[in-house]
């Protein structure tokens, strides 16, 4: 089982409904989040070229993250999910600074928080909120062990990138383009 | 009375007079929920869900709103059998929870006073406040009828302030809905298909082979099941077709982006339809089963050439034939799509003609992929005694737009500036759910408005502008601590949903229900509110409908049966429009006979002059009106606009990104604020643009207050649309300051 997650850039329309959606299935404090957009214009007038995603942790395999993490705080559990656990985080901010996709933060508790896949949703057969609240379901969520899941199957027959691939981290956000 | 009597005051000095969102609140799920699971799991399982519709904009989806064990609300989730979200709110609904939250909401009744001649508020009981209220629209009632006391109103709070004045036997009835926004498409519509548009759209956009949008920003504006359906339509390789001088999200998802020259329109219109049918392209079979007047319009539109319209619109002639060659091979699945706040240069409805004629000729209306026949499910009506005939009433104020069939909100603001010709003298006005300073344009006569009335209430949950003018502010509570109307929709099947309310009212804030009946019973109309508590009317008429609250309770959203038959016609059918020759109308007798273009004509519109750029305006996905810019979760997504500016010009005017400027439009108006450059190719050079909303001055919203600029205050000049009265909004110019102009004035 990995987990994955493929955004459809060619229907995102940026509404933000995704980063609302974490912030309340989530409690995340109001002035932080967890998922953001990002707009991306090419071209100049008339010829122009937008880009509109959802991005946040991409759940790396080889997690930059979780090699940094002097406690052990950040792991990867099953399904490939990264995850920081509060009680063990000193809040050193090593994982903020290693991290390619500027996906942490610090809590106003002290300790680091970022995207977890929503992984106490997956746990009862639900979707991350923001997969499940997307008004122009431009977000996919599966196993990429699954051939036959919904994400493999877009990433067989489309076109994807994935961000910073330099960094050589393996993310498990993927981008239709 | 002087005219500075209703100066605006500050809804200040006032105690928060009510309980702060608890702060661990934040901390129920947030240490760590995926750590502990069980108490997760246990929170998890805690939270109950409780049915309702949204109130954020005026889509109202259905919803369900969670709340935990110490009755929060913790988050608000579509429900999944409503077709108007089908299970998914878009950022405002999602963001619902902070209207709640917001700790700048209104909290009590407020009376105007003047404490050692400063004007002030004072907290108030309802008692007092309702008692001084019914008080006044008595006196007002007996030395000027009732028909002198006007209601202005938008949202759910709005029908049952109706309720209460049909009752009090005023129909002098407003709402900025219709002529400032989508008035003029309900005309053209209504003239050519005898069928309002109305809302939502009965568009099948995700069926449709070509979508075509004329300023019309869906993603932007979060309709929502437009925008499912649009998303829907590019996973089915639907052309969109964008026509827009701005690159908006959906010009960036369009085969085809026409950046057109703002204000020529029409012009690109009338030239789709020359190569329609000139080049022989149009849907010959539904014109001559369905249409009335296609020679007329044929030899209206010959000299419309593509080239023709080039010099006007500056869209090549090839795009032209090109786009008008892909909707007719789309035909009849495709949309050129009516729009929604479409009251643009004072000749909408006759755009709006143009754009439902461009669809008569591709056979559109009633077909898969492009209108669908829209039902509508009555509500049975709680009874109550007949309501008393006014005298007059909005109908009289409109008179000279004849097509007007809604009461036009800039009409009252004029009948109630005192004129010795006004036979219909407006002298009291209660508000709901719109904040008219930031809503209606040309805000001096607004202002001059509210100055001449003798008593002016104002019911909302948030301290607007336009609360900062009342005598008397009622605070209403927000949908999440109400029961409401039962929504009915029109959709391709039709359904109800229900508002129950998810918690008890914050602070000492109240229904607009009760307030109604509290009203009504003080102005000896209690027979018109035989209930005592709104359910018992939301009861009464689910029971009527063969379902019951209790019921609703469970699933939110009941589906019926349609019963007005299939949604598109039938191949060759026969069918009647509800035009007056129940044919669809390219040529007008009506406009003809009241001496207005049969067929839509291109009328040249002002440009601006050396210096200025057009003001060019719209929605963020983030916001709704004006009214959610302090909501705490939607204000922490976009809490401030941006000017944006195309680099050339940014470039001659030495403008930087970020930097803060001030606008001054044509008429000399300046932006009470400044707002941020931001330089995009995204604008053409002769406009600039900025999402619609900002730059609230009332210091009492804390996270809203001065944060970028209202587009509002600078649209001072306004072109009415002849047809039914609606306010062109887009003929506005500025010039871009980079010197604070108000250095010496204190804000």
């Amino acid at each position: 089982m990995r987990y994955a997650m493929v955004i459809d850039t060619l229907k995102c329309v940026g509404c933000s409904d995704c980063v609302v959606a974490c912030q309340t299935e989530n409690d995340v404090p109001i002035g932080y989040c967890r998922d953001w957009i990002t707009e991306t214009v090419s071209g100049t007038y008339p010829n122009i070229a937008l880009e509109l995603k959802s991005e946040r942790c991409n759940h790396c395999e080889n997690a930059p993250c979780v090699r940094c993490c002097p406690t052990g705080a950040s792991h990867i559990v099953d399904g490939g999910i990264v995850l920081v656990t509060a009680d063990e985080c000193i809040g050193c901010g090593a994982c903020i600074e290693s991290c390619s996709y500027d996906a942490r933060y610090q809590h106003p508790d002290g300790y680091v928080d970022k995207c977890t896949f929503c992984h106490h949703r997956l746990k009862k057969g639900q979707l991350p909120a923001c997969v499940s609240v997307c008004p122009t379901k431009c977000m996919y969520f599966g196993d990429l062990d699954n051939p036959n899941s919904e994400v493999s199957q877009l990433l067989k027959n489309r076109k994807y990138k994935t961000l910073a691939p330099e960094a050589g981290t393996n993310p498990h956000v993927f981008y239709l383009i | 009375m002087t005219t500075s009597r209703r100066k605006f005051i500050k809804i200040s000095a006032l105690g928060l007079g009510g309980v702060v969102a608890s702060a661990s609140a934040l901390n129920v799920f947030g240490k760590n929920s995926y750590l502990n699971e069980i108490v997760a799991q246990n929170i998890v399982k805690n939270l109950k869900k409780t049915a309702t519709y949204c109130e954020v904009c005026f889509w109202k989806c259905a919803a369900w709103a969670f709340t935990n064990e110490n009755n929060e609300i913790k988050k608000i989730i579509g429900n999944d059998d409503d077709p108007h979200c089908n299970g998914r709110l878009c950022p405002r609904g999602t963001g619902g929870v902070g209207m709640y939250h917001d700790e700048d909401r209104l909290k009590t009744p407020l009376i105007r006073t003047t404490i050692n001649g400063e004007e002030t508020y004072r907290e108030a009981s309802w008692e007092e406040a309702l008692d001084l209220i019914a008080s006044k629209f008595k006196n007002i009632k007996e030395k000027y009828g009732a028909e002198s006391v006007a209601l202005l109103k938008h949202g759910s709070p709005g029908s049952h302030l109706e309720h209460l004045f049909k009752a009090f036997g005023s129909d002098t009835i407003a709402e900025p809905a219709y002529a400032q926004c989508r008035g003029p498409r309900e005309t053209g519509f209504g003239l050519t298909f005898g069928s309002w548009i109305g809302s939502p759209e009965p568009t099948d956009i995700r069926d449709t082979k070509c979508l075509v949008l004329i300023g019309s920003h869906i993603g932007e504006n979060m309709h929502n099941s437009q925008v499912q359906e649009m998303s829907d339509a590019i996973d089915n390789g639907a052309t969109i077709i964008t026509v827009d001088p701005r690159f908006s999200t959906a010009a960036s998802k369009s085969k085809h982006w026409l950046a057109i020259k703002p204000a020529t329109d029409i012009a690109l219109l009338l030239s789709w339809m020359h190569v329609l049918i000139e080049e022989d392209l149009y849907n010959k079979k539904y014109v001559d089963t369905y249409a009335l007047g296609f020679d007329e319009l044929k030899a209206h539109v010959k000299p419309f050439t593509p080239e023709w319209a080039y010099g006007i619109t500056t869209i090549k002639p090839e795009e032209i034939r090109k786009t008008a060659r892909t909707m007719a091979a789309s035909a009849p699945s495709v949309i050129v799509h009516p729009g929604r706040h479409v009251t643009w240069y004072g000749d909408d409805s006759q755009r709006s003609r143009a754009i439902a004629i461009l669809n008569g000729l591709l056979g559109s209306w009633g077909n898969r992929g492009g209108f669908y026949f829209k039902e509508k499910i009555s509500i049975p009506k709680y009874p109550h005694p007949k309501y008393p005939e006014p005298k007059w009433g909005w109908h009289d104020l409109g008179k000279q737009y004849p097509f007007s069939e809604m009461g036009i909100t800039s009409e009252l603001v004029k009948a109630t500036i005192p004129n010795k010709d006004n036979k219909h003298p407006i002298k009291a006005w209660l508000i709901a759910g719109t904040n008219l300073i930031n809503t209606l344009p040309q805000r001096e006569k607004t202002i001059e408005a509210i100055n001449a009335v003798d008593f002016m209430v104002v019911i909302d949950t948030m301290p607007m502008e336009i609360t900062g003018y009342a005598d008397v502010v009622l605070p209403e509570c927000t949908y999440l601590e109400r029961y409401d109307g039962i929504r009915s929709a029109t959709n391709r099947t039709p359904s109800i949903a229900v508002r129950v309310p998810a918690v008890k009212p914050k602070y000492n804030s109240k229904p607009a229900w009760w307030i109604s009946k509290e009203i009504g019973e003080r102005l000896g109309l209690g027979d018109y509110f035989n209930y005592n508590d709104f359910e018992d009317v939301i009861e009464w008429q689910l029971n009527k409908m063969g379902t019951s609250l209790e019921e609703m309770k469970k699933i939110g959203v009941k589906k019926f049966e349609r019963t007005s038959g299939p949604l598109f016609l039938e191949d060759g059918q026969d069918y009647e429009f509800g035009t007056l020759s129940g044919k669809i109308e390219f040529y007008s007798h009506q406009l003809a006979e009241k001496g207005f273009d049969p067929m839509p004509v291109y009328t040249p519109h002002p440009e601006p002059p050396q210096g200025f750029y057009r003001l060019n305006y719209g929605r963020s996905p983030m916001h709704t009106f004006s009214r959610t810019i302090n909501n705490p979760n939607l204000s922490d997504l976009k809490d401030e606009n941006t000017l944006w500016v195309n680099p050339k010009v940014a470039r001659i005017l030495d403008l930087k990104k970020g930097q803060e400027v001030w606008l001054k439009n044509q008429d000399d108006k300046l932006s009470t604020f400044s707002i941020k450059v931001r330089v995009t190719e995204r604008i053409r050079w002769d406009s600039v643009y900025m999402y619609h909303g900002f730059g609230h001055n009332n210091k009492k919203l804390t996270r809203a207050f001065g944060k970028g600029v209202s587009d509002t205050e600078l649209i001072s000049k306004v072109v009415i649309d002849p047809l039914m009265g609606g306010t062109g909004l887009r003929g506005n110019f500025v010039s871009i300051l980079t010197e604070n102009p108000h250095k010496n004035i204190e804000l």
